[in-house]
């Protein structure tokens, strides 16, 4: 491939991201008197958050059993599966929960977002919201933006205790470790600064999907199919910065 | 003079879509603004409602000149109009009431009873009172369209713009429509600016038109001084004539040679 086309790709990653950037800082302010229309973020904390509960319940569930299973063979072959706590916990609090949470949030909620926006722009709806001198970044973007920036750290919570008791579930129940073990030394060794980690990234994490999926469906092209690669654009971005964020996190949190 | 389009040019991506329109809206008048698709109709309504920004020319709407106003006196200037879009782009996530009463809900402070039967009496007036509590997927497109026109007035604006509002109604809507849009004005005194290609229906309620043709003024005037015309392009306009400074072919290669050589990849 010639250099002329690098430059032009580069360029256009450039100016995408500098438009991503605009469009952010354009909404943050709107957030401020969004705020003062707190029902319409308490709905989309319930669109965004609630909506997703059973899927991050089944998921979180299943990573968990996952993780006592995997877990419990590794930690037998140093004779210290009574650490089988410890492990899970960590994993599910500082990586698993909210990553996991972010991707799944992703598929369901970030979609769900774009192509909503998306209708509404392909059905002149938010054209008709400017022409009625109401800001569609504080009516339409910003209490969606919030209500998944709030909806995530807890989708992540959620998911963190269904896993925990998954992994309780294989590692006391079918492979008979012993239970006050299990808890006690999760206690233990558990720091309140694994916690603030896993909180902090599925913070970062919920405003960067969120934040995704509400640019991409409100650039969309107001067509079906321009809707739809919104859609897939969300899904995709919003995966692969979640799993380079969480990088750069763990990093800055294993160097501090 | 309520509207005053002067000289405007606007082209995207180059290609010209107005090449000097001279437009002026009246007080208190329906204008028609005519012409077959593509013409710029459409971006015209977007000159006027500061959604796009002239390349060339001045808009003046309501004595401001839209190109000098910023965010916050677009808005000012938006709340002395409404415009009924051609779906009616009614808030899907909100019943019939709420739609209408969407904008009195963002800028007043109105105590709720007060919402109430301001949105009861406008939707009275477009005879959909009964269905306050429909979704709007449960609306048919004319219905919607009346509900969207209850919306545009409920501001009580000073210029009411409607964009090809007849487009696909059955003839009972379009009738009504075409009533409501005579009574708006005729009762409110409201500036009323009609773009649409149905030249039997304009020029029923119409008290003043303009005829769009490749991006400029073809002709204006009353609709009978339309009729009247001997512009070439306004007859095939009036008449239908499929082909005629409108041609029927988009440009394309010469057909005998396209067909002779349609065997070549």
């Amino acid at each position: 491939m010639s250099n002329g086309k690098y430059n032009g790709y580069l360029r256009e990653g450039v100016r995408r991201m500098g438009a991503v950037a605009i469009f952010f800082f354009r909404m943050l302010i709107q957030c401020v008197p969004a705020t003062g229309r707190p029902r319409l973020i308490v709905y989309q904390i319930f669109n965004a958050g609630a909506r997703s509960l059973i899927i991050i319940m089944l998921a979180g569930l299943f990573v968990g059993m996952v993780l006592g299973l995997q877990g419990f063979e590794l930690l037998q072959r140093f004779g210290s599966e009574e650490t089988l706590g410890t492990a899970a916990a960590l994993g599910l609090l500082r990586e698993l929960g909210p990553v996991i949470t972010a991707l799944l949030f992703a598929g369901r909620a970030g979609t769900a977002l774009t192509s909503e926006i998306g209708l509404m722009r392909a059905t002149d709806q938010l054209t008709a919201m400017e022409i009625m001198a109401v800001d569609p970044l504080r009516y339409v973007a910003a209490p969606r933006f919030l209500g998944g920036v709030i909806a995530m750290p807890l989708l992540a919570a959620i998911f963190n205790i269904i896993g925990l008791f998954g992994a309780q579930l294989v590692g006391v129940q079918m492979m008979g470790i012993d239970r006050g073990s299990f808890w006690s030394q999760m206690q233990d060794s558990v720091e309140f600064r694994d916690v603030t980690e896993g909180v902090v990234k599925s913070l970062v994490f919920g405003v960067a999907c969120s934040l995704i999926a509400v640019h991409e469906g409100y650039h969309s092209e107001p067509t079906a199919a321009g809707v739809g690669l919104a859609t897939t654009r969300t899904v995709v971005a919003s995966s692969v910065l979640t799993l380079l964020l969480d990088y750069v996190l763990t990093a800055g949190f294993i160097r501090g | 003079m309520v509207v005053d389009v002067r000289d405007v040019h606007y082209a995207i991506d180059k290609r010209p879509i107005l090449s000097g329109i001279d437009l002026r809206v009246r007080r208190g008048l329906i204008t028609a603004i005519m012409g077959p698709s593509g013409t710029g109709k459409t971006t015209l309504l977007k000159l006027i409602t500061a959604q796009v920004t002239a390349d060339r020319g001045q808009v003046v709407v309501l004595g401001r000149d839209v190109a000098q106003l910023k965010g916050s006196e677009i808005y000012a200037l938006r709340k002395r109009m409404g415009m009924l879009f051609q779906n009616g782009a009614l808030l899907t996530d909100m019943d019939v009431f709420e739609n209408v009463a969407f904008p009195v809900r963002e800028h007043t402070d109105l105590p709720d009873p007060l919402i109430r039967k301001l949105v009861f009496i406008k939707l009275h007036a477009v005879g959909l009172r009964g269905a306050a509590g429909l979704m709007p997927g449960e609306l048919s497109g004319g219905m919607a369209r009346r509900v969207a026109l209850a919306r545009a007035i409920v501001m009580d604006p000073e210029i009411l713009i409607y964009d090809e509002p007849f487009v696909g109604l059955d003839p009972i809507s379009l009738g009504v429509i075409m009533r409501l849009i005579k009574q708006m004005n005729e009762a409110l005194g409201i500036t009323s600016i009609v773009v649409s290609h149905d030249v039997q229906e304009l020029s029923t309620i119409a008290h003043n038109s303009y005829l769009l043709s490749s991006g400029r003024v073809a002709a204006a005037g009353s609709p009978q001084e339309l009729r009247k015309s001997d512009s070439e392009a306004v007859r095939q306009f009036i008449t239908g004539s499929p082909d005629g400074p409108v041609p029927f072919h988009y440009p394309a290669p010469d057909y005998n040679t396209q067909l002779l050589t349609a065997d070549e990849p």
